[in-house]
């Protein structure tokens, strides 16, 4: 491994922003020492109407999980106050699974021994009609992140057809310069997420071995770029277990603040995905981020961000997911397939990114949401 | 003398003061609007609103209810445009609440796009609401550029904050000769009679009901209230002292002596 590159540094074609943001979400982090908090800093913190980066801190810190109920109940009622029981539903759609990146943990990662497989533009269209079918108006479209066998204008493509069949378009891809998200905004898209995965850099280089991913800035900086390009939405996330997840939970919602101060109209996503297991490795698992943690980290998101959209995945078993969309979650996924052309007839293609623990279909989860007392709501967006 | 008090809009009359908002929908929330709070007029957000849909909020909204589609997910005049003519094209009729917002976190509305949307609507034919923070110089212009009431808000979409911009509302009321209807932040039914002892035509409330905790009771509460603080404007609230009693020795007697 003695050739790896220079994470920090930029690879040919690469937009480059100013690092001014980064410096700052990579220096408080680092500061952040959240052994230092107090059960009194949390109450101060609760107590506060708006939380500052500091209270934020504070319900980050471990003082907080003996205060995790209380934090819970200020979560739902800031939920309740901005989103009333409404949860948005949507699917991903995974259209390639190749990669060009050495992600250690992913098991889409380029040395990773699995079924490579892309749908064609019918394919495409076959899944988006059965996934149509079921109600859903949502949908995420997701790559491997490889340009070589899925290119921007494959993409855009893809999001053409998806126009079609759904009101709203996200995307979860490879990071793109900002004329490219213009690109695939025209063509239908309005919502980008892009985990950082670890905001510790060091950590980060460790764990991205090759591919352009390996770039730490040229990520860190999608989101901005997504919005120059004229996007909606912008998601941001860690993954859960990969670092110390405080920090990286600080750090995703830092960023996401100070985004959002800066291209006011931004709406703001937050997803918050723990370590899986993925084929040929059954082992990996999100170390401390227990489900105690992760409802921690969530409800922190919600009441530094009362405003923001925060999505939880089926990586979390239905236990889980039907209690947090009504705490703090607003936004849900149903009848998942994590692989490869597994949503219309046709047989699956390629395998999958990671292990699902709720395999709920769309009805069901409906039916689950509409029990808990809470509104499935399948599209609030209007592509103008 | 209330049978005759009608809130007029748009050349429609409506015997209920009470609109329901519709951003945090829930079946239940429109059917205890309808039934417990008699609310004529709720309003639609046009981006949740389309055939297909699994559970299209136009399906329940009963007949005899006028709607009220916004513009809500327009960051510029432009949309806000594109989306009233939308709402026009899908059917909903021709009033249109212009909400036109660039921001995420506050959900604060931008007047100068607000005025741009109204002046083109209007000139449409549309009835044209617009929300707006409350500026009197932007509630003239509102005014010339054709709106067909104001809506004004009380405290952030959400907040529950209720009247937070008093003061200024007051204003909108006693200059402005359209109905000042206070839309956003109204959490609790004595926020909402204060709003129509001010004077305000009438209060637009969602989150309240929404998240209240026996929701047709509540939207029962907001009925009440408001009719409690229509009736109190009309009758002219008496003279409120602000603080003890009055000087015993009139300050102006030594011009008797």
């Amino acid at each position: 491994m003695s050739e790896r590159t220079n994470h920090m540094e930029y690879a040919e074609g690469m937009e480059q922003l100013d690092h001014t943001l980064m410096n700052e979400v990579i220096s408080r982090m680092e500061a952040y020492d959240y052994n230092a908090f107090t059960s009194d800093d949390v109450k101060t913190a609760l107590s506060h109407s708006t939380k500052s980066a500091e209270d934020f801190m504070a319900l980050l810190s471990p003082a907080a999980l003996e205060h995790l109920e209380e934090i819970a109940q200020a979560a739902r009622l800031e939920t309740k106050k901005h989103f009333g029981n409404s949860v948005n539903m949507f699917t991903p759609l995974y259209i390639s699974n190749y990669c060009e990146n050495y992600c250690i943990y992913c098991g889409f990662n380029c040395h990773n021994k699995i079924h490579r497989a892309k749908l064609n533009e019918e394919e495409i269209e076959r899944e988006m009609q059965a996934i149509a079918k079921t109600g859903l108006q949502e949908v995420l479209i997701l790559t491997g992140e490889s340009r070589k066998m899925s290119d921007v204008e494959y993409i855009g493509n893809a999001c053409k057809i998806a126009r079609k069949y759904f009101k709203q378009v996200g995307l979860e891809i490879y990071p793109v310069n900002s004329d490219e998200y213009a690109y695939l905004h025209k063509c239908g898209a309005d919502y980008i997420t892009v985990f950082q995965e670890t905001y510790n850099s060091d950590k980060y280089e460790t764990l991205h071995l090759a591919g352009h991913k390996r770039v730490f800035p040229y990520r860190f900086n999608a989101q901005e770029r997504a919005l120059m390009g004229g996007m909606r939405g912008v998601g941001f996330a860690s993954l859960l277990g990969l670092s110390d997840f405080r920090k990286d939970a600080f750090a995703t919602g830092l960023h996401a603040y100070l985004i959002q101060r800066k291209y006011p109209h931004a709406e703001i996503a937050f997803s918050c995905p723990r370590l899986r297991p993925i084929i040929n490795n059954d082992k990996i698992n999100p170390k401390d981020v227990h489900e105690k943690q992760l409802l921690q980290v969530i409800c922190a998101y919600r009441l530094f961000m009362p405003f923001a959209s925060i999505t939880i995945s089926t990586r979390e078993c239905q236990r889980f997911r039907d209690n947090v969309v009504d705490i703090a979650a607003t936004k849900i996924s149903a009848g998942v397939d994590v692989g490869i052309g597994g949503h219309g007839d046709g047989e699956k293609k390629g395998d999958e990114q990671f292990e699902i623990s709720d395999g709920r279909n769309v009805k069901e989860v409906y039916d689950a949401l509409v029990k808990n007392g809470l509104q499935p709501v399948m599209s609030e967006y209007i592509y103008v | 003398m209330m049978n005759n008090d009608k809130l007029i809009i748009g050349g429609k009359e409506f015997n209920s003061r009470f609109i329901l908002g519709s951003g945090k929908y829930s079946l239940e929330l429109i059917k205890a609007a309808v039934e417990n709070a008699g609310a004529e007029i709720i309003t639609l957000a046009l981006r949740r609103a389309v055939s297909g849909d699994v559970a299209n909020i136009l399906d329940y909204i009963p007949k005899g209810v006028t709607l009220l589609p916004n513009t809500s997910g327009a960051r510029n005049a432009d949309e806000a445009v594109r989306i009233a003519r939308l709402a026009r094209e899908a059917g909903c009729g021709d009033f249109i609440k212009i909400e036109v917002i660039k921001d995420s976190k506050y959900l604060l509305p931008d007047n100068y796009e607000t005025i741009k949307a109204t002046e083109i609507l209007a000139k449409e034919g549309f009835v044209v609401m617009p929300y707006m923070y409350p500026d009197l110089n932007v509630a003239r212009s509102l005014r010339d550029a054709g709106a067909a009431s104001i809506m004004p808000l009380g405290a952030p979409i959400g907040s529950n904050k209720g009247m937070a911009t008093q003061e200024f509302i007051q204003i909108l009321i006693d200059e402005i000769d359209l109905p000042i209807i206070v839309d956003a932040g109204i959490g609790r039914p004595s926020q909402a009679c204060l709003a129509m002892e001010m004077g305000a035509a009438a209060v637009m409330a969602n989150t309240a009901i929404a998240t209240a905790g026996d929701i047709p009771q509540m939207a029962s509460a907001f009925k009440l209230a408001i009719e409690s603080g229509r009736k109190a404007y009309l009758a002219g609230l008496g003279r409120v002292l602000e603080k003890g009693g009055s000087a015993s020795s009139p300050l102006t007697g030594f011009l008797e002596d």
